[in-house]
């Protein structure tokens, strides 16, 4: 398969798994753009893509959770570049369950972040890319959105809400040959994840990230990553209601 | 949670870590004191500190810049020489020294001053680094080369990652033909050969080694084959020649298959194959002739969980009948070493306070662990080696007594001023005992 160099914009691309994914494009020579809050790092992911091949690096430092300054940013994305292929999502919060149990405002924060944000950007971007056939989203939800449970739902909510979202999503951009991508991780041993105990389902941003540029490379609708987390979501969602309940997940 | 051990796996103790994304990252850790690690590839505890909290450097792994019309790379502590070879050689650039193993960080490699093949000609790491930055606990960001803040530049090369953590570093890279390595190969019969070999090739060839076969005795005592090596000019004529086949030996050990009887086996099976090809001229990729161990992977787990011991010193050229003395000790001792590396320093010196290499016939072993049996001998082997005015390598070493190492670094008293005072290493503390 002989793959055309593309444009490619990440939304959250200080993330682990999204900062492993560029490093991907960039050996494969791709243009990328990259959307963060902030800006020291972001240079940093940026020399590090330029200097393993990608010919051009741009980059828009910005809160992603101001969604009034979506419609800007998509304009000044737009100016950047002409012909993009590819949108990621890789941003998010890993919200502490317990406080937004406690607080409305934590959870709304965690919703905002998790959920309406990536919302309000895939509104203006279907519209754009409806008109202009072939392009693909991929946004990463996560094992959580698969089923509530007492210990993220928070989450999980948004996860799930945003699984959804995408669902009908790829329905509705189907006629335009463009595809929409989930990804579904389990746990990533990363920065945001620092605090937890690791075991054997925790997997690396790097493999996380070369799940994803697979099946963004083939259009697949939805994924899991690393693949075993499909048996375990499926046992999961298929344990009755009236069982699952007392269950301590 | 990771788990942090040395490559020999002793010792084995509880290490708590951290493991900062950013080079903005803050010290507001809460720990008796600090040490940063890398990829655990010393056989040390000096990258080990059981008190504290360990500063993990892995996830700054990014590039800066690379200049590939001048060969110099600038990239975070956390960079691994595999890393940079895969971006570098398609470029026809080379890492200017390498240690035995590519898994190693940048940090890691400034940290230890490692040297490797080419030392007779090029010298250390630390001699091809232009500047670092080192980030200090009191919150200080200190650019060190040798002419800016000098001291903490010569401190840091070879300081065992007590003086500070290096955020990023500035290499010189140098300009290959070819990934390939041409390699003559001579089989020896004892020191007095490896000598002439040795001193022959080091004015003739960048690249230059011998493995010892420590097992052997009488009119066999110190065998080896002698490797001279040099950058290939023509990759084509070396590319063809590599489909060759080649003289390789499985290494695929079932654990704790490790024994005297084994290991002179596997010795002596290694030298009489590789014999056969002595006198003759092969061209090897890179990966094959500077790191043949890391094709096998885990290969430190063949001395299966009681781990062993490394033992690596260099002592005068003129101290040959120590050196004798030494290699007898050892096949006397019967406690064999799978590996033995023998390799000759060259004169030019490191701008490292505290860096191993010095002029001299270096040798490097490993001892399965067969607990105090394997710690006397090594203890007596010090003696020798302070005896004759040499030195012990830290970076492989997990029991240097502090009066060794006192003997070993002479510069110990000016190297300590720059020591972070939230710093320290398990080896640290064991060696600084007055």
């Amino acid at each position: 398969m002989i793959l055309k160099n593309e444009t490619i914009v990440i939304f959250g691309a200080t993330s682990a798994v999204a900062q492993e994914l560029a490093r991907i494009h960039a050996k494969a020579g791709d243009s990328i753009l990259l959307i963060a809050r902030n800006d020291s790092h972001l240079k940093s992911v940026a020399d590090d893509l330029l200097a393993r091949g990608s010919p051009q690096v741009e980059s828009i430092t910005c809160d992603l959770d101001d969604i009034q300054n979506h419609t800007d940013l998509l304009n000044d994305i737009n100016e950047m570049f002409s012909d993009i292929s590819k949108y990621y999502f890789f941003y998010g919060v890993l919200p502490d369950q317990e406080a937004c149990q406690n607080s409305f405002d934590m959870t709304n924060n965690a919703i905002t972040t998790n959920f309406l944000s990536v919302i309000s950007l895939l509104t203006l971007i279907a519209n754009k890319i409806e008109k202009e056939t072939n392009r693909g989203i991929i946004a990463v939800s996560s094992v959580a959105g698969d089923r509530g449970r007492q210990s993220n739902y928070i989450y999980g909510t948004a996860k799930g809400a945003l699984t959804i979202f995408l669902q009908g999503l790829r329905n509705r951009l189907y006629k335009a040959n463009c595809t929409v991508t989930t990804i579904k991780p389990g746990f990533i041993d990363t920065p945001m994840t620092r605090d937890f105990k690791k075991g054997a389902l925790w997997a690396t941003p790097e493999k996380v990230a070369r799940d994803t540029y697979i099946a963004a490379q083939k259009g697949k609708d939805e994924i899991y990553s690393p693949g075993f987390w499909m048996l375990i979501m499926f046992i999961i969602k298929n344990i009755p209601e009236i069982i699952f309940k007392r269950l301590s997940l | 949670m990771a788990k942090y051990r040395s490559w020999a796996y002793i010792p084995e103790s509880n290490q708590d870590a951290v493991t900062p994304a950013w080079q903005d990252f803050e010290f507001n850790i809460e720990a008796k004191s600090l040490l940063p690690h890398g990829n655990a590839r010393s056989y040390s505890d000096s990258c080990l500190n059981s008190e504290g909290t360990l500063i993990d450097n892995r996830l700054l792994n990014r590039f800066i810049e690379f200049d590939a019309s001048t060969g110099i790379l600038k990239c975070e502590s956390g960079v691994l020489f595999s890393e940079i070879l895969e971006l570098i050689v398609p470029e026809n650039w080379f890492l200017p020294v390498t240690p035995g193993t590519k898994y190693v960080t940048v940090g890691g490699a400034i940290a230890n001053d490692v040297h490797g093949k080419n030392h007779h000609q090029d010298g250390t790491f630390g001699r091809h680094i232009r500047s670092f930055e080192l980030k200090r606990s009191d919150g200080k960001v200190l650019l060190c080369s040798k002419d800016n803040n000098s001291k903490y530049f010569s401190a840091t090369i070879g300081g065992l990652g007590l003086t500070g953590f290096i955020n990023w570093a500035e290499i010189q890279l140098i300009k290959i033909p070819s990934p390939f390595i041409k390699v003559e190969t001579t089989a020896f019969y004892g020191l007095e050969e490896f000598y002439k070999l040795s001193e022959l090739a080091n004015e003739n060839h960048q690249y230059s080694v011998a493995w010892l076969d420590c097992n052997s005795t009488g009119n066999q005592l110190a065998r080896g084959l002698f490797m001279a090596g040099d950058h290939a000019k023509s990759e084509k004529v070396a590319q063809a020649a590599t489909l060759k086949p080649k003289l390789s030996i499985p290494f695929n050990f079932p654990k704790k298959a490790l024994n005297r009887y084994t290991i002179k086996a596997f010795n002596t099976l290694y030298f009489n194959k590789n014999r056969l090809g002595s006198g003759k001229t092969t061209y090897q990729h890179y990966d094959s002739f500077f790191y043949p161990l890391d094709g096998i992977g885990d290969w430190n787990r063949i001395y299966g969980n009681q781990g062993f011991y490394q033992y690596q010193f260099v002592v005068p050229s003129s101290e040959k009948a120590t050196m004798e003395k030494i290699l007898r000790k050892i096949v006397e001792s019967g406690l064999g070493s799978f590996l033995a590396v023998l390799k000759e320093f060259g004169d030019l010196s490191s701008p490292g306070m505290l860096s191993f290499p010095r002029p001299g016939i270096c040798l490097a072993l490993d001892f399965a662990n067969r607990g105090d049996v394997t710690l006397k001998l090594i203890n007596e082997l010090d003696q020798l080696v302070v005896e004759a005015g040499g030195s012990a390598y830290p970076a492989k070493d997990v029991r240097m007594s502090s009066q060794a190492f006192q003997a070993y670094y002479p510069n110990l008293d000016k190297f300590k001023k720059f020591i972070d005072p939230r710093f320290s290493s398990d080896f640290w503390r064991r060696v600084s005992e007055s």
